[in-house]
C-alpha cells in the first residue's frame, strides 16, 4: 500500500459519506492508502479574493502543516503529497499554498501567528484524488485493475468550476478537459458530451431565497446530458452534486416535463467497477442509481 | 470620436477603492464584454459583468448597491477568458466586502426555508462566507 496523507473536509463526514466511502474503498483496491490528516479543519470552503485578506489563509495552511507533522512524526515516509476528494477544498488548499508560497512575507506572518503550531515550510503539494490517478497511478493501471467494466453505460461528466478555475488552480485544461472522460473510458464506460459540463451550478445560492437560480441550471445540464444519450452524471464536488442531485426536486416542481437522472460521485462508478459494490454507497444518492446500474448488469444479484 | 468623461472626487475614491481591494487594474476593461457571455448567471444580475466592470471604472455608486454582485458565485469563467487578463472574481468580490465591511449581511441565516444539516456543509459556509460580514 502507498500511503498518501488525505484532508477530507466537513462535507464528506456529513451529506457526502457516499464519495468518502467509496473513494477510500476504490484507493484500497489500487494499491493506495488515505491516511487522514489527524485534527484537520475546515477550510473555508471558497477562497477570499480581496488583496487584503490574510486571515482567511491561515484554517488551509494549518492543514497544511498536519502534512508536515505526519511526516515529522513517522505516519508518512516522506510523502508530502495531499490527497483531496471535495473539489471546493481541493480549489481552496491549493490556492492557499499557491498564494502564501508566493509571498514570504505573509507566509512569515501567517506562520507568527500560528505560534503554537510548527511553521509552514511550504512543502506540500495539494493534489485532487482525479490527478492522483491521471498521474501517479495512471489511467492504464487503473484500467488493468477493473474487474467489471462499466460497457455500454454512457456517463456525462460533469467538472464544475473549481476543478478547473481558475486556470493557475485547475487540474485539466479550464476550457477542454479531458480528464474525466479519460477517467469514465478507463472504467470501461463511454463518455458523452455535455456543452455544459463546466457550467457553474450555481454553487452557495442553493442556501435561501435564490435556489430557483440552483434548479434552472440544474435543468439545463441535466437536459443536455439526456439529449446525449446519458445514463448518469458523476461530479467530484459535493456542493454540485447536491445541486445536480438534490435540487432535482425542485427542478421537477418548476419544469414538469423534466426528467430524473442519477448524479453520482466518479468514485462510486470507480467502487462498482473495482469490484467494491458494497462501498459504493449507491444508497444514499437522492435520485437512486440502483435501477439502471442493476438493469445494466453492474449491480450483483437481484434482491 | 472620443468622449472625455470627467470623475467626480467621489466617483475616483470609489474607482480607487475597488482598485485597491480587488488588486486589479480595472481601466484595463475595454469594454469587449466576453465576460457577459461567458456569464452563467448573467441572466439573473440587473447590470451585466462588463456594466459592472464600466460602473466600475467610473467610479458609480450604482454598482456597490446592485444586486449583480451578489449573484457572481465565483465560478471564474470570466476570469478564465478576459481578454485583458483581468480577474473580474476579484473584483465582484471587493464590491460585496465594501458592502460587508460596513457589517451589512446580505443572509439572514436564522430565517433560512430549510434546515442547515440538510445542506452541504461547503455550502452554508461558503454562503456565509461570501453573504455576511
Amino acid at each position: 500500500m502507498q500511503k498518501f496523507p488525505y484532508y477530507p473536509g466537513c462535507t464528506l463526514k456529513q451529506t457526502a459519506k457516499n464519495f468518502e466511502k467509496s473513494a477510500i474503498a476504490s484507493a484500497r483496491a489500487i494499491g493506495i492508502e488515505l491516511v487522514e490528516l489527524p485534527r484537520w479543519n475546515c477550510c473555508g470552503a471558497v477562497s477570499s479574493l480581496t488583496s487584503d485578506e490574510i486571515m482567511r489563509h491561515v484554517a488551509p495552511i494549518r492543514n497544511l502543516v498536519r502534512v508536515q507533522q505526519m511526516n515529522d512524526e513517522g505516519m508518512l515516509e516522506n510523502e508530502y503529497r495531499l490527497i483531496t476528494l471535495c473539489s471546493m477544498c481541493f480549489n481552496v488548499l491549493k490556492r492557499s499554498n499557491m498564494v502564501v508560497t508566493g509571498d514570504a512575507e505573509m507566509l512569515h506572518t501567517i506562520n507568527q501567528f500560528m505560534d503554537t503550531e510548527p511553521d509552514y515550510e511550504g512543502t506540500v503539494e495539494v493534489m485532487h484524488f482525479l490527478e492522483i490517478l491521471r498521474d501517479v497511478v495512471g489511467f492504464d493501471k487503473l484500467r488493468a485493475r477493473v474487474k467489471k467494466p462499466l460497457k455500454d453505460l454512457k456517463i456525462s461528466p460533469y467538472y464544475g468550476c473549481t476543478l478547473l478555475r481558475p486556470k493557475e488552480v485547475g487540474i485539466d485544461d479550464a476550457e477542454a478537459p479531458t480528464i474525466m472522460e479519460n477517467f469514465i473510458e478507463a472504467l470501461g464506460g463511454e463518455a458523452v458530451d455535455n456543452p455544459y459540463r463546466s457550467l457553474c451550478c450555481g454553487s452557495y445560492h442553493t442556501v435561501g431565497e435564490n435556489k430557483k437560480i440552483v434548479a434552472e441550471r440544474t435543468y439545463k445540464i441535466i437536459n443536455a446530458a439526456r439529449r446525449n444519450g446519458a445514463d448518469v452524471i458523476i461530479t467530484s464536488c459535493p456542493l454540485c452534486a447536491f445541486n445536480l442531485d438534490n435540487r432535482q426536486k425542485l427542478t421537477k416542481e418548476m419544469h414538469p416535463d423534466f426528467e430524473y437522472m442519477p448524479v453520482l460521485y466518479f468514485t462510486q462508478l470507480m467502487a462498482i467497477a473495482l469490484g467494491k459494490e458494497e462501498d459504493a454507497g449507491l444508497e444514499d444518492n437522492f435520485v437512486d442509481p440502483r435501477p439502471i446500474l442493476r438493469e445494466r448488469g453492474f449491480l450483483g444479484v437481484k434482491q | 470620436m472620443s468622449e472625455v468623461i470627467y470623475m467626480g472626487e467621489k466617483n475616483k475614491k470609489l474607482s480607487e477603492k475597488i482598485e485597491e481591494l480587488s488588486g486589479e487594474k480595472i481601466t484595463l476593461c475595454e469594454q469587449c464584454g466576453i465576460c457577459t457571455t461567458s456569464c452563467p448567471m448573467a441572466d439573473d444580475m440587473d447590470i451585466t459583468p462588463a456594466g459592472i466592470m464600466r460602473y466600475s471604472q467610473i467610479g458609480d455608486e450604482k454598482v456597490v448597491d446592485s444586486e449583480a454582485i451578489w449573484i457572481c458565485a465565483s465560478c471564474f469563467t470570466c476570469t478564465v477568458r478576459c481578454p485583458r487578463g483581468i480577474d473580474l472574481a476579484k473584483v465582484a468580490e471587493a464590491l460585496r466586502e465594501l458592502n460587508l465591511r460596513k457589517n451589512v449581511d446580505h443572509i439572514d441565516v436564522n430565517h433560512l426555508d430549510e434546515e442547515l444539516n440538510e445542506l452541504p456543509a461547503i455550502a452554508v459556509v461558503s454562503a456565509l462566507r461570501k453573504f455576511t460580514s
